[in-house]
């Protein structure tokens, strides 16, 4: 007993150094990831700031239900699904084509050229992306210009909401293909030469050796990215949808994060806001949860 | 490697090399195109169709409008001041906590990971957390713009992982010797680790010189505004559209709007390709797991 308590008070000197500096990180997660939970509580209450949350009504699911039954529940929550469906579609596996093209280039100069040149639109500021994207898509603009040197029509592509999503996941696409392919190359990279070798003499082609290859190689880190990427998949991009979006686009524009933004702060409507941005982050974990028991099922990769 | 020559190989490779030059110059354009406006006559710009690689004329007097402007050049300062304090501050905590993290002895350390990477799948929400800046009274301050983001939990895995590479020995003689957690941090880990730690600054530094989100939910008084929230205003709220004003003033703000994306990138532009050669210590996986 008495050495017991002497092993814990030698181990609390031992580390306590480390509780001195795990202190003021604890106290940031607490304060701004588990104390911010607390006033979630306003989601389940008809809140009024005068009141403060102990002063206000409390209402159950009312804000809930009153979401999911207006027309705005379908609309942000496909618009929320088919974003993200293509971006998984486009964005994602642009990333993963072109490391395996950037692979097959020799080390070098113009290697390095080219993964400097292809890094740097993802250090441009959303603000800016999409000041470049609304300046070009003016009708007399850019964008324009190459519409109709190839036979289309001049539009003012941002109104337009059948062409936010095709500007939103091409605009992603150029900001992101370089930046993507990082964590492929250097999977790549560990890749034996051996198999490469044995393939060869198998009489297996460069495209064949990219498909038994260097895609199997791949496959571990595309599940796990892939699932990292479902576990953000409801709060991804607003504030670039935020910058884009207008009320002649929100038919495919408007997400489930951009209109609790709008709903929440711009409006102030507190608890609705609150109620829509916690069915979301739920949605959200449980869309997680399914996505890494599926694949622990299917390729024994998961994130936990 | 063994490497048969065959006319289709070469073919091949020809085309990937094609291939990758046009994605390259795709990804390259739209700068150059803003670089090259920027410098542009106003009048001429305004009349410019397609492309552009070379100024149509020439006039300073984009960066000139730019440059006279209190609030870019008050934004400019405020945001070095947040890049400069949040980096730091995101530096210290991230580091003292991958260093706790990464003690195998210690006896929390599992359970802290959870309660930390926890957070980055689950969170309440854009309102609870604008209440809970509110209720700290923080609303309007710059303390707004620095404390709700002082810790990216990515980036404080990360750390931990490449702390966890270190030799234990290095830390236990160091121990011995008489030299504390701090100093052992500081003058071992942090030094041995240098490229991911170069990393992570680049990251939160970007991370601050391009926020306008925070300052847009957070901060009402102007003089307190990042560049971003300028830069913002200018690209999206100061179109040609004004009917009240002179046709030049109106080709002038269509000008300003490219010289003051080059003003806010250029210095971020100059930094990471120097740091580009660490960046894949930066995005290391399997560092999530653990």
């Amino acid at each position: 007993m008495a050495s017991g308590r002497y092993r814990l008070l030698k181990q609390i000197k031992r580390y306590r150094y480390i509780y001195l500096m795990i202190l003021p990180v604890l106290l940031y997660y607490l304060i701004f990831h588990y104390a911010t939970m607390y006033y979630a509580v306003i989601a389940f209450q008809n809140y009024k700031p005068m009141k403060g949350i102990s002063g206000s009504r409390f209402i159950g699911l009312k804000h809930f239900i009153s979401f999911l039954e207006s027309p705005y529940a379908w609309r942000t929550i496909r618009n929320t699904l088919v974003l993200n469906a293509y971006m998984i579609a486009f964005s994602f596996t642009s990333a993963i084509i072109f490391a395996l093209m950037i692979n097959q280039m020799q080390d070098g100069k113009y290697k390095r050229v080219v993964q400097t040149v292809t890094y740097m639109p993802h250090f441009i500021s959303i603000v800016v992306v999409c000041g470049i994207l609304v300046e070009f898509s003016e009708s007399n603009a850019l964008f324009n210009d190459v519409i109709a040197l190839l036979g289309g029509e001049r539009s003012s592509l941002l109104s337009d909401p059948r062409k936010f999503r095709p500007i939103y996941v091409l605009s992603d696409i150029w900001q992101n293909v370089g930046w993507g392919t990082i964590i492929y190359l250097a999977t790549l990279s560990g890749v034996d030469q051996s198999l490469h070798e044995a393939a060869t003499i198998d009489g297996a082609g460069r495209l064949q050796r990219i498909w038994h290859v260097n895609i199997p190689a791949l496959v571990p880190v595309i599940v796990v990215q892939l699932i990292m990427r479902f576990g953000q998949m409801m709060s991804i991009g607003y504030e670039k949808v935020i910058l884009l979006y207008n009320a002649s686009t929100y038919e495919t524009a408007d997400v489930i994060s951009s209109y609790v933004y709008r709903r929440g702060l711009y409006e102030m409507d507190y608890s609705y806001g609150a109620a829509v941005g916690l069915f979301n982050s739920v949605i959200n974990l449980i869309v997680l949860f399914f996505a890494n028991t599926l694949s622990r099922r299917l390729t024994e990769n998961s994130l936990w | 490697m063994i490497e048969t020559r065959t006319p289709s190989q070469k073919a091949l490779t020809a085309v990937n090399y094609l291939c990758i030059t046009l994605i390259a110059f795709l990804c390259l354009y739209p700068m150059i195109h803003v670089l090259a406006a920027s410098f542009s006559d106003p009048i001429r710009l305004i009349r410019h169709r397609g492309v552009l690689f070379w100024p149509d004329g020439y006039s300073l007097k984009g960066y000139e409008t730019v440059f006279h402007n209190p609030n870019i050049i008050s934004g400019y300062l405020n945001t070095l001041f947040y890049v400069l304090v949040g980096t730091l501050i995101n530096m210290v905590l991230t580091s003292f906590g991958a260093y706790a993290l990464s003690r195998p002895g210690w006896p929390f350390r599992r359970m802290i990971i959870f309660l930390f990477v926890f957070t980055m799948y689950f969170g309440a929400g854009m309102i609870p957390r604008f209440m809970l800046v509110k209720s700290l009274g923080m609303l309007n301050s710059r303390w707004a713009i620095l404390i709700p983001t002082a810790v990216n939990t990515w980036n404080l895995i990360v750390m931990r992982t490449s702390f966890a590479a270190i030799p234990r020995e290095m830390e236990e003689s160091a121990y011995m010797d008489g030299a504390s957690d701090f100093r052992i941090l500081f003058q071992i880990y942090l030094p041995l680790a240098k490229a991911t730690v170069a990393v992570m600054m680049l990251f939160y530094a970007v991370e601050h010189w391009n926020a306008w989100f925070t300052s847009l939910l957070y901060l009402t008084d102007t003089s307190k505004y990042p560049l971003q929230m300028f830069v913002r205003d200018i690209l999206m709220y100061d179109g040609a559209g004004g009917t009240t004003e002179d046709a030049n003033a109106i080709y002038l703000k269509e000008l300003t709007k490219y010289s003051v994306i080059i003003v806010s990138v250029v210095p971020i532009l100059c930094i990471y390709p120097f740091v580009q050669r660490f960046f894949v210590k930066g995005v290391m996986l399997g560092s999530v797991k653990g």
